[in-house]
């Protein structure tokens, strides 16, 4: 918590902290219609908590979104329905199966689901009339990331185009939009993935339980340690084990791979973390091992 | 499952970082990352096999900054990069600006929210014209604290003689600056002298490390405590029956400690109250100081809406429709005299009319140029605004928060200029 000192210094986390509060208020005060995108992975639930505290104690004043893959983990959206129910904000869900039914995308048997929610979500958008959706990157995750905004200016098709960015100074966001464009806003924008750890375990905040040690069943696919499901058939040659694993993001089932793992609490999490050798995307993430750009080309379409 | 465990205390510095490739900025940066060990594996892969396939015979670090596909394509650094690591005491952020393309416009932004400014240079050529730009633009910007690093010193030998010409040659220019705390450095980011660890090989410098500077330089007194001044973002009001009475102002504190029972101004209205209580999400806490984000609660019910500011009764900032402001331009069609722009400033945005321009600032030799009425892109000048309503600001030199300002394009909404307030009438 808190704590004021006799110098006024404020430790890293609480000046995140107020940072993000910050970001929360302004796009609430200047947005008609903002949204936040809920994955109900880590960052999005550290999200969720700073706009509970900047709006504290009234309720959080916009809708949750929330792309339903059909691919998510059962444990995230429990603890999904969790969040939403003792906030008593309203839950919108954009599934890709409506998306496919209702042709808003189409799925070709070669797209993956990953590339589907790109559709889904600015289709979403787009009905729903949301002029601002908050999300949960962090410029520490990749390269591409490092150099957005805060506010990152999506055009009518809900592209992003990163050689023409608003320059952002001070703490003063520029929201203005034209008709049919909307806004991105990354609140955690300056959070690294060992800030929001610290942030969760000094909250002590409930998190889906995937990201803690547990017994699954799981086979090497590139390189990765994936889940069985019948959601993501095995090729030949692959070998279903029980391992003692944890997933460090909370991605579709079919791309999200886990690390053997024996940290069952968020003080191990930490020191695991702090010797880890890989990135938390590049170590468990298929969807950005494609090439070097892919975060980057999927952000210019519309991504998260 | 998620037991509430005691985080790390450290504390936070944001720097900006200056100079242009050939001063070897990416490789101190590159070498910052690796020596913390804030560089992953597979970001170290990725960027050796990048400089192999370019046929380079060394890892180049530069690489690991270079973001965008554009930017690896054309070997060039397009746009402001953040990055992060930390040691046990503290966490960087650091505001990477490229050297060349769109440099002020840039540098400026990277600035803005920098305790301290890096400025590199190659000690085979001393101070360039491009280091004592950003040395003018850190001034301009009010960066409390600069390290002028002089990078390459194995190339010169370790020269104690190169490292004092260069430190007397900068100490001359920078009188006519504003830097209140300036540290001269000799380094090798190649080597790794005096960057992490001592250099063996320039027994004759006995300051710190670059390392050991950005870990110690004291930060938390930069901020202005004595002037309160609390910008009202969003106004609170729950409307449940638990929270029926409840009206509270969210912002986040920009100058001075406000504590409750202080009695208070609202502008630009001028009424008074008193602070009933301050609140921390479901904390209520004794006093708010910058940069806390909180809720404010009045004992009165005075009117209080977004873009008002609650200050002390006899410290006030000034009620203000004309402004003296230096301005950076950062789009390519030139502001002109006449020209409507939208302003926003703290929490309250406006019309602005450009009444005058009075001189534009040569940023490498400060010369004031009347003769031209306009700014450019990139260009920095002496602007007199006059604006729709009041805007409650001080002087850029007293607070950065209140005292500056963003203009907008109204028919692109892009934000083409950044304001420093010298002062309001």
């Amino acid at each position: 918590m808190t704590e004021t000192h006799a110098d006024y210094r404020l430790s890293q986390l609480d000046q995140l902290e107020a940072e993000s509060i910050h970001i929360f208020r302004e796009v609430a005060a200047e947005f008609e219609k903002p949204v936040l995108m809920f994955s109900g992975g880590k960052d999005s639930i550290v999200m969720l908590r700073l706009a509970e505290k900047a709006f504290y104690p009234a309720k959080i004043p916009f809708p949750v979104l929330q792309v339903d893959t059909g691919l998510d983990f059962p444990e995230v959206l429990e603890t999904r329905d969790n969040w939403v129910n003792r906030l008593g904000v309203r839950l919108v869900v954009a599934s890709i199966d409506d998306a496919i039914a209702n042709g808003v995308v189409v799925d070709d048997g070669k797209t993956s689901r990953n590339r589907m929610q790109i559709g889904t979500l600015l289709n979403a958008i787009e009905e729903n009339g949301f002029t601002a959706a908050f999300g949960g990157g962090r410029r520490d995750e990749e390269k591409a990331r490092a150099k957005e905004r805060v506010y990152s200016h999506r055009d009518e098709f809900g592209q992003w185009d990163p050689k023409n960015q608003r320059p952002e100074l001070w703490s003063l966001y520029n929201g203005r939009l034209h008709e049919g464009e909307h806004m991105r806003i990354f609140p955690i924008s300056n959070w690294t993935e060992l800030d929001i750890w610290d942030y969760i375990g000094r909250e002590g905040i409930e998190i889906p339980n995937i990201y803690f040690s547990h017994q699954r069943r799981v086979f090497v696919r590139d390189g990765m340690l994936m889940s069985e499901t019948p959601l993501n058939p095995l090729r030949a040659g692959e070998v279903v084990e029980e391992r003692t694993v944890r997933f460090r993001t909370c991605g579709d089932i079919s791309l999200t791979g886990c690390v053997e793992s024996t940290a069952s609490t968020i003080p191990e999490i930490i020191e695991e973390i702090a010797v880890a050798k890989l990135t938390e995307r590049g170590a468990t993430r298929g969807d950005d091992r494609f090439s070097e750009a892919a975060m980057e080309d999927r952000k210019k379409e519309g991504y998260f | 499952m998620a037991d509430t465990v005691q985080p790390t205390n450290m504390d936070l510095l944001r720097f900006a970082t200056a100079g242009s490739v050939d001063d070897g900025k990416s490789t101190l940066i590159g070498r910052l990352l690796l020596d913390s060990k804030s560089i992953f594996e597979d970001q170290l892969e990725a960027v050796e096999a990048t400089s192999q396939s370019k046929g380079y015979d060394y890892t180049d670090l530069a690489l690991l900054t270079d973001g965008l596909r554009s930017e690896r394509e054309q070997g060039i650094t397009i746009d402001v990069a953040y990055r992060y690591f930390a040691t046990p005491n503290r966490k960087f952020i650091i505001a990477d600006t490229p050297g060349h393309v769109q440099y002020t416009r840039n540098m400026v932004t990277g600035a803005s929210t920098a305790d301290l400014g890096l400025v590199l240079v190659d000690a085979r050529n001393g101070l360039t014209e491009q280091s004592r730009r950003h040395a003018v633009i850190l001034s301009l910007l009010r960066v409390p604290h600069m390290v002028l690093a002089i990078n390459k010193m194995d190339l010169v030998d370790f020269s104690q003689e190169t490292y004092e010409k260069i430190h007397a040659e900068f100490t001359q220019f920078a009188t006519k600056l504003n830097i209140p705390d300036l540290e001269v450095i000799p380094i090798s980011a190649l080597a790794g002298d005096n960057v992490v660890n001592r250099s063996e090989n320039m027994s004759w410098y006995s300051g710190p490390t670059l390392m050991h500077h950005l870990e110690h330089v004291h930060v938390a007194s930069d901020r202005d405590l004595i002037d309160a001044r609390f910008p009202v973002q969003y106004v609170v009001r729950p409307k449940s029956d638990e929270h029926h009475d409840y009206r509270g102002y969210g912002g986040m504190v920009a100058g001075g400690v406000l504590k409750p029972g202080d009695e208070v101004v609202v502008l630009p209205s001028g009424m008074t109250s008193k602070i009933a209580g301050i609140d921390l999400f479901d904390r209520e806490i004794d006093e708010a100081f910058p940069p806390m984000s909180v809720t404010v609660r009045l004992e009165d019910d005075v009117d209080v809406s977004r873009g008002d500011m609650i200050a002390r009764v006899r410290n006030a900032p000034t009620p203000s429709q004309d402004i003296d402001a230096m301005v950076c331009w950062m789009t390519t069609t030139p502001l002109k005299p006449r020209q409507k722009l939208a302003i926003k400033h703290t929490t309250r945005t406006a019309r602005a009319l450009v009444k005058d321009i009075q001189y534009r600032l040569d940023v490498n030799t400060l010369h004031r140029d009347q003769e031209t009425k306009e700014l450019g892109v990139n260009e920095i000048g002496r602007v007199q605004l006059r604006t729709t309503v009041p805007l409650l600001c001080d002087p850029y030199s007293q607070n950065r928060t209140t005292g500056s300002f963003i203009l907008i394009d109204e028919a692109t909404g892009v934000t083409v200029g950044a304001g420093m307030i010298n002062s309001g009438s």
